[in-house]
């Protein structure tokens, strides 16, 4: 029983920011149509920006919030100079523009960075604390309610706020949002952002545990999305629902079938879905008109 | 004979009936129109008919065969073939190639022999191309053989797509809305067309809002509205009729209709 | 003269008189090496290029079947005892077997769903091939036992660069005579509309699956080729990068342009190679050539340069 909620515990933790990573996702493809694969930088530059600030001397806090500013500016930086100047371009092509901008983020972090892996200090001490036989660490239940604020904050932000309204009014119709006055180049720009910001605090707050190194993202990306499509791509409560799913199914498979083909349960994760259920668990379908 | 006879055929998508219990059977070589206004249903019907579309109940009989729920391509390969209403041309593709791919039922080479270029398939290509130039030729487009599909006018489109759909020799084709978007011209060479046709031997069923187009061409007239039939007969019959009037014609569509 | 200039197979014709005579340019064997290279990913590119040019479908995981035809020539005679030519065969027929089960399913699916999906393939691919090392000698790969020609190994940088651009040759041939057939047709029109194809009576799952096996075959032979040039191969050989890299050696060359396959192996091979001083930079310069290519440049080189020159001349 301990080893099952051992697996379970870990398995919701790395979850939790398979759930992050997958509502950046969502939220860019709400807004935009684009899959963007350079999510997973995101939480890489997070990490690893926060590390390497505090190696220079600033304070960790102070780091941190640095690491989440200059990302941001990436994915601005990168919806501004690869996505917007490929208008018309298919979701594949789209797709293979993000791909290309991780690839770019990823050798950037080696040269800027380096290729070691580094870590944080968790925030309240590396002490396990033990629930019913099994060691939880307290920086895993950070992670945890670093998700449940960020869904909440964003859920109000969407809900309660005129900019989170036009950014739904987006994702439903981009034509009809820019008929009536909503500029829709700085919304979408706008849900990048967002979900920099978010991959970025997923990346420091899991760091203490992971560790992270430049090439982190790419894997985290693949899982992400695989979160997404488990939950239903477009789909905000999927995403997290995908989220916590896939980390348990890997934590599971890991610890009960084989640790050496951990990553290849998202792989599965997504041909199934894809096969079986191309909707997800929460998706809407989609009827195409000939 | 009756070539073509749709039996209760019902779908919906979601909550909308999109089609409720339409029955209508098509004799050889007849001109058999489907009118009615927009979102009664007409395209969704060819869609049924050709394959696209799987029936929630009722079915489909082709000469005789019931065919319901089979795939276009098995049903191109008993004759049947059809146009678009929204134009699914190979754009990127030359005028001429467009309508080689209509031979396609025709040709007979496999992969290996198209990978290898056997002498078969240097024969076939041959032959494809000849029949393609004539099918360009009976809609008057033999002179646009070589040009890219796109840098076409919208009644070339239109045109191209028809020689299309008669390159694979069906027995039966389905015209979506032919002359949509085609001034008098164009339609006029599209009407010719439709009679020459007949003349081969083809059985039409034509999906049309040109009122002029449709009473001068047609044997005979199916109408319906709101996914239900509301009328069948001769063009005559139709045009005289009460509900049809109320419901599509109008008074003015009605005279329309008789002026032409 | 038009007409020769026409027939399909005047390029593969022009291509092969050029590299017949590019050796006289070569100042050491370092060129042959970097040529053969070339001619090995070109190979890969042009298969790929049926797929994603020719029948517009997308596989970011094609690398997966580079890596069973490199994995075939060295499992199969370092621990099976098969000779090297049949495992190239056999690990051909595999990479085919692969493609037919996978792809039924997945060609079902369409636009980023079937991105993603092939995508995830590949790295399945990539995780069994790092993973049992018993076989493949885990992340550090396994040397790759010499081509035996009647009994005399290949070697020299020299001999493998016109085995690679026959290699290449032969595939360039097979790729235009499918273009201008019925198939090739077919596969087009299922690119721009597949339901108008299928009313016409294409088969398009059929053909989809065909041209995707026929791909993973040019994949797999282009794999082997590699492996046994190389002499040692990673897992690297069927990974993410390389899935990648081949993608962007197709659009950049030109999709649905066999010798703009050719043009985007040689520059994705070379420009590497040219800037072995910033090595550190290669992944780099790689993101931003993928982005660059596909936001300026998705009609490719060889079509842009091709429609300058009919606009010229008309």
């Amino acid at each position: 029983m301990s080893e099952f909620l051992q697996f379970a515990f870990s398995g919701l933790t790395v979850g939790a920011v398979y759930a992050l990573v997958a509502l950046g996702f969502t939220l860019i493809y709400n807004a935009s149509d684009v899959i963007n694969f350079a999510q997973g930088e995101f939480v890489m530059l997070g990490g690893m920006t926060t590390v390497f600030l505090a190696l220079a001397g600033v304070p960790l806090p102070a780091a941190a919030c640095l690491a989440i500013v200059l990302t941001v500016i990436v994915g601005l930086a990168l919806y501004r100079f690869a996505i917007a100047p490929a208008q018309g371009a298919g979701a594949v092509a789209l797709i293979i523009i993000t791909i290309g901008a991780s690839i770019f983020l990823r050798g950037a972090a080696q040269v800027v960075f380096d290729k070691r892996f580094h870590s944080l200090p968790p925030w309240f001490g590396s002490e396990p604390l033990r629930v019913a036989g099994a060691a939880i660490l307290p920086q895993s239940l950070v992670v945890l309610a670093g998700a449940v604020v960020v869904v909440v904050l964003l859920w109000a932000f969407i809900e309660r706020t005129l900019v989170g309204k036009a950014i739904v009014a987006t994702a439903a119709n981009a034509l009809a949002a820019r008929l009536v006055g909503i500029d829709t180049g700085r919304v979408v720009g706008l849900s990048f952002a967002i979900s920099a910001a978010i991959g970025a605090l997923a990346g420091i707050l899991i760091t203490p545990i992971t560790l992270t190194s430049y090439d982190v993202g790419t894997l985290l990306a693949l899982k992400g999305f695989a979160a997404a499509m488990l939950g239903g791509i477009g789909s905000a409560v999927g995403a997290v629902a995908g989220g916590l799913l896939l980390g348990l199914l890997e934590a599971f498979a890991a610890g009960y079938l084989s640790s050496q083909y951990k990553d290849a349960v998202a792989f599965l994760v997504i041909l199934l879905v894809l096969f079986a259920m191309p909707r997800g668990l929460f998706g809407r379908a989609s009827i195409e008109r000939v | 004979m009756t070539l073509l006879r749709t039996e209760h055929l019902s779908i919906a998508f979601g909550g909308v009936r999109a089609l409720d219990d339409v029955s209508l059977e098509v004799a050889a070589g007849v001109v058999f129109s489907i009118i009615g206004p927009n979102g009664a249903g007409k395209t969704t019907l060819f869609n049924l008919i050709s394959g696209l579309y799987a029936p929630n109940a009722g079915g489909v009989r082709l000469a005789g065969e019931d065919v319901t729920g089979l795939a276009p391509e098995a049903l191109a390969r008993r004759g049947l073939s059809r146009t678009f209403q929204n134009l699914q041309i190979f754009f990127r593709m030359t005028a001429l190639d467009n309508v080689m791919v209509g031979r396609h039922r025709h040709e007979t080479t496999g992969i290996c022999a198209d990978l290898f270029h056997l002498p078969a398939v240097a024969r076939q290509n041959r032959a494809t191309r000849a029949a393609a130039m004539e099918a360009l030729e009976r809609v008057g487009l033999a002179a646009a053989a070589g040009r890219r599909a796109a840098s076409l006018s919208y009644g070339g489109l239109k045109r191209l797509e028809m020689a299309r759909a008669l390159a694979s020799e069906p027995k039966l084709v389905l015209l979506d809305e032919p002359a949509a978007g085609c001034n008098a011209v164009e339609t006029a060479e599209i009407e010719a067309i439709i009679r020459g046709l007949t003349r081969e031997g083809l059985t039409v069923v034509l999906v049309e809002h040109d009122m002029r187009l449709v009473m001068n061409v047609s044997d005979r007239i199916h109408v319906l509205a709101n996914g239900r039939t509301l009328a069948e007969g001769t063009a005559a019959e139709v045009r005289a009729n009460a509900a049809v009037i109320e419901a599509y014609l109008g008074l003015g569509g009605a005279q329309e209709a008789v002026a032409g | 003269m038009r007409a020769l200039t026409e027939h399909r197979l005047a390029g593969v014709l022009a291509m092969a008189a050029i590299i017949a005579v590019l050796p006289l340019f070569f100042p050491s064997a370092y060129y042959y090496r970097v040529a053969a290279l070339v001619f090995v990913f070109a190979l890969a590119a042009v298969g790929l290029n049926l797929l994603m040019g020719l029948a517009g479908q997308v596989s970011l995981g094609h690398a997966g079947f580079m890596g069973i035809g490199a994995y075939a020539v060295a499992i199969g005679p370092t621990h099976l005892g098969v000779p090297s030519w049949l495992s190239f065969v056999i690990g051909a027929a595999l990479a085919a077997l692969t493609a037919f089960v996978v792809g039924r399913p997945i060609l079902r699916l369409k636009g980023h769903y079937l991105a993603v999906a092939t995508l995830g393939f590949g790295l399945l691919l990539a995780i069994v091939f790092t993973n049992e090392a018993r076989w493949t000698g885990g992340p550090d790969g396994m040397s790759v036992p010499r081509l035996l020609v009647f009994g005399l190994p290949v070697r020299g940088a020299d001999t493998w660069y016109w085995i690679t651009a026959a290699g290449f040759l032969i595939g360039a041939a097979l790729a235009n005579n499918l273009i201008d057939s019925p198939t090739g047709r077919a596969l087009a029109a299922i690119h721009d509309s597949e339901v108008a194809a299928r009313v016409l009576g294409v088969d398009a799952a059929r053909k989809k699956l065909a041209v995707f096996v026929i791909s993973a075959v040019y994949a797999s032979a282009a794999g082997s080729l590699f492996a046994l040039l190389n002499g040692h191969i990673t897992p690297d050989v069927s990974g993410f990068l390389r899935s990648i890299e081949l993608v962007a050696m197709v659009v950049l060359g030109g999709m649905g342009s066999v010798a703009g396959s050719l043009v985007g192996a040689a520059l994705l091979v070379v420009l590497p190679q040219t800037l072995t001083a910033l090595h550190d930079y290669e992944h780099m310069v790689l993101g931003l050539v993928v982005m660059a290519v596909m936001i300026f440049l998705r009609a490719g080189i060889v079509p842009t340069l091709a429609g300058a020159l009919a606009a010229r001349r008309a």
